[in-house]
């Protein structure tokens, strides 16, 4: 591995990259989730839910931050990095990224200020519509976006003039092949990530009073719980079923992603479902793999001889690394069955009546908080690595899609992103730390009436500092 | 239009245009816009005491996100309309590129943590300010780097790292940290009271004389940088069109040096943003129509018909409406930020 501007150029887009989706995964459905909890709270009037607005929404804006930052970094490095890329795509995907910020940037800029500050201002029924505002932009957001992930993996409605993609249908542009499953499975992955970090967190912050604390102390985690777990439940089946629809348009487009995330060398009918193996690329075998016979196949075909393509099909300068692919795509879906067990468990445990009191699964609970976010990156490492060494599947490889910068400018920056991430997510995680330690206001505290005298600072009320003790306030200086 | 792109027809002239003029308004925006908030971060080290800063903050706080909007619009309306513009832009201005983006990155951390903390409020106020100060110096660099031109073939950047770096380019990102300033201070003035707004005045004083000698300088050294605008500014008859832009310029700095004084309250921020569209404008009247200088014009950087005719589509129905909701948020936060920000509250009056 030889670190030229190109694989320092790969690693510098795939840690920023990775970095920012943590976000995006989080706050897509965060944002939904506020807007069901202030909708809860104008229908019911029961302040438990306006106290829980008030408390994910704290949650919200400091990922909601990092998300922007970061994600600015994105729109700026396809040009520093990958110029060629640009010169070749720009005119298909230009429009595209354009669209996002139209459509979805500015409508959740604008209303996320209002969201965070203004309900004092704007009365409960504009608030409302602010919240739903941000939903709605995330959602645009994440639909364009991935529109033009998708076009890079199965282009369509383009023809090639000088050397360069140019659009000649934007509807199959937009709407191309691997579109509407990428889409639901991304946003129900959205979903499902913010459904186990509630989830999680509330189970954390249960874990840490006794059973018999105060029901006003423990109602708002128990709230967020049972909704988090009973949208898990219902929908961690449905993603199942839309990833392996997913699946199938990988078999029929990418046909070389997929047989890497098989870790199937040879073309076969037959194919065994592989649950473990090392996937050894220069004897172009499998090591120490365990496998069920004809299940594969079964799986990705519907029938138990349907054939399957192997990676030696296409040259060795064709396929992607193998092994990366092979095991992010198991963790994912080893994730995913995790997510199930716990929805499961949890529809037993309410039967039982003892969903809030049982130590066991509240800590399980607590360990799934991160789930979401690996299955999503470990998704896009089997997405993104699986392409490979195309960028634009077929039409343009990653080696050819760099920037003329020199390796020691991609060095120096790639170093600083590492530094400065590393940082700053130190000090978010820690600032989230303290905001979950705190916990949602419990319930009585709250007069009918305050929410309009007392307007909402999410992330910047003074006399909320995190680090003193609750209702310290700092002495100004001076 | 004055003899450029005549070998191009129809909508493959004129969108090119259209798409110049749109880009170059939502450049003037951002520059506006996250220029005052860029400049209440460089006044913010400043400020005498916790309760000014807090309320500097607080002026920009709701609307800061949506002002930095506008410079994802200008990058991502570059690759959307003059890709090839952005594919030689950006790999040459990788430096300042990156230091702005890594800069934005602490100073938009800030606003959300700084009131988080307590024992490290320091490291978020030090990095409110100099992240202000990094992205303005290293916009202002981006300016000189593009105004000096960029070496290429038409497709691709083919000079060097560091090319970018000049007496020139340290110049105009010194200079536009006067600029940014100045419009960080009079959009205090407008929204604080009291002992701040009286210190935002003097800061503002302070600035206007650096931005009119950062103005001066940069003017009387641009012409000079390139045949081309030399001639472009200095034959007949374009002198006469011409002239007025720095007769109004001197005569807008005066009349808000002298508002400043008077105790004016909004419409120092006003000027001062005349002031910017002035510089703008005679920046323009240098460069039209390359987008690339000094080679690479409009028409040539553009994509196809169909790729610009589809994003102006977008443009045309989402921006009215940007617009409008933007005007909005301004709308909702309006008025003058309270002095005592007390019971965790906006505090505005």
């Amino acid at each position: 591995m030889e670190f030229d501007a190109l694989m320092l150029s790969r690693i510098q887009f795939a840690f920023t990259v990775a970095f920012h989706i943590i976000f995006p995964a989080f706050t897509i459905g965060l944002a939904s989730w506020l807007a069901a909890l202030e909708f809860n709270w104008l229908r019911t009037g029961n302040p438990l839910y306006r106290n829980l607005f008030r408390f994910w929404v704290k949650v919200f804006a400091v990922s909601f931050g990092l998300g922007v930052v970061s994600g600015i970094v994105m729109s700026y490095q396809f040009g520093t990095n990958w110029s060629r890329y640009s010169e070749f795509t720009g005119n298909v995907l230009g429009p595209l990224i354009a669209y996002e910020v139209f459509t979805a940037f500015f409508l959740e800029a604008a209303f996320l200020g209002i969201m965070l500050f203004g309900w004092e201002r704007v009365g409960d029924r504009l608030h409302f519509f602010a919240t739903c505002m941000v939903a709605l932009g995330t959602l645009l957001s994440a639909f364009w976006i991935l529109s033009a992930n998708s076009w890079m993996q199965t282009p369509a409605g383009y023809a090639i003039e000088n050397g360069k993609a140019v659009p000649v249908d934007w509807f199959s542009i937009i709407f191309n092949p691997s579109f509407p499953y990428r889409y639901a499975h991304m946003v129900m992955g959205c979903y499902l990530t913010t459904a186990f970090a509630v989830a999680g967190m509330s189970a954390w912050m249960l874990l840490r009073h006794p059973h018999d604390a105060p029901e006003a102390k423990l109602a708002g985690s128990r709230r967020s719980m049972s909704m988090a777990l009973w949208f898990a439940t219902i929908f961690v089946p449905i993603q199942i079923v839309i990833g392996d629809l997913h699946g199938l348009g990988v078999l029929e487009y990418q046909p070389t992603k997929l047989a890497a995330i098989e870790g199937n060398w040879e073309t076969q009918a037959n194919m065994p479902l592989r649950l473990f193996a090392i996937p050894d690329e220069e004897a172009e075998t499998n090591h120490y793999e365990i496998a069920i016979p004809k299940i594969g196949s079964w799986i990705l075909t519907h029938a138990y001889d349907g054939v399957v393509p192997g990676l030696k099909d296409v040259p060795r300068d064709e396929r992607p690394p193998v092994w990366p692919v092979f095991f992010s795509f198991r963790i994912m879906v080893a994730i995913g069955f995790a997510m199930l067990g716990i929805g499961l468990w949890s529809v037993y445990l309410r039967w039982k009546g003892t969903l809030f009191t049982n130590r066991t699964f509240l800590t399980a609970t607590m360990i799934m908080t991160p789930s979401g976010f690996g299955a999503v990156l470990f998704g896009w490492f089997t997405a993104e690595i699986g392409r490979q060494p195309y960028v634009v599947y077929g039409l343009l490889r990653t080696a050819d899609a760099v920037s003329p910068v020199s390796a020691g400018a991609v060095t120096a920056s790639l170093a600083t992103f590492v530094v400065v991430y590393a940082f700053v997510f130190g000090f978010g995680s820690y600032y989230l730390a303290k905001l979950l330690r705190r916990g949602p206001d419990p319930v009585e505290d709250i007069r009918g009436d305050d929410l309009g005298k007392k307007p909402k600072r999410p992330f910047s009320v003074p006399d909320e500092g995190l680090e003193g003790r609750p209702g310290h306030k700092p002495q100004p200086a001076e | 239009m004055f003899g450029f792109g005549t070998e191009y027809e129809g909508l493959a002239f004129w969108l090119p245009l259209v798409w110049a003029g749109l880009i170059a308004v939502a450049v003037a925006m951002y520059v506006i816009v996250d220029g005052f908030d860029l400049g209440v971060g460089i006044l913010f080290k400043s400020a005498h005491n916790e309760n000014w800063r807090d309320r500097m903050m607080f002026s920009v706080a709701p609307i800061w996100d949506g002002n930095e909007t506008w410079l994802i619009l200008g990058g991502g309306g570059l690759f959307a309309v003059f890709h090839i513009a952005y594919a030689v832009l950006m790999p040459a201005l990788y430096v300042p590129i990156i230091m702005m983006l890594i800069a934005l990155i602490f100073r938009g951390v800030a606003f959300e943590f700084r009131f988080k903390a307590e024992r490290s409020k320091f490291l978020w106020d030090n990095a409110f300010f100099f992240g202000s100060l990094v992205a303005t110096f290293s916009q202002g660099v981006v300016l000189g780097a593009f105004v000096q031109g960029f070496a290429n073939d038409g497709r691709q950047f083919t000079g060097g790292t560091w090319d970018f770096l000049t007496p020139f380019s340290m110049l105009t990102g010194i200079s536009l940290i006067f600029g940014y300033g100045l419009l960080g201070a009079t959009w205090c003035v407008m929204k604080t009271t009291g002992e701040l707004e009286i210190w935002a005045r003097r800061m503002a004083i302070r600035f206007l004389v650096g931005t009119i000698l950062a103005m001066a300088l940069v003017s009387a050294w641009v012409p000079f940088l390139e045949r081309q605008i030399e001639a472009r500014w200095f034959s007949w008859p374009n002198i006469a069109f011409l002239a007025p832009i720095p007769l109004i310029t001197a005569y807008t700095a005066y009349r808000l040096f002298r508002d400043l004084e008077e105790g004016r309250h909004y419409r120092p921020f006003f000027l001062a943003i005349g002031l910017f569209l002035l510089g703008y404008l005679g920046l323009g009247v240098s460069l039209f129509p390359y987008n690339v200088p000094p080679n690479l014009t409009v028409w040539h950087t553009a994509n196809t018909v169909n790729s610009q005719l589809f994003a102006l589509i977008g443009f045309g129905i989402a921006m009215p409406m940007t617009f409008a909701y933007t005007a909005y948020a301004y709308y909702v936060f309006r008025g003058k930020v309270a002095e005592e920000i007390q019971g965790g509250g906006y505090g505005y009056h």
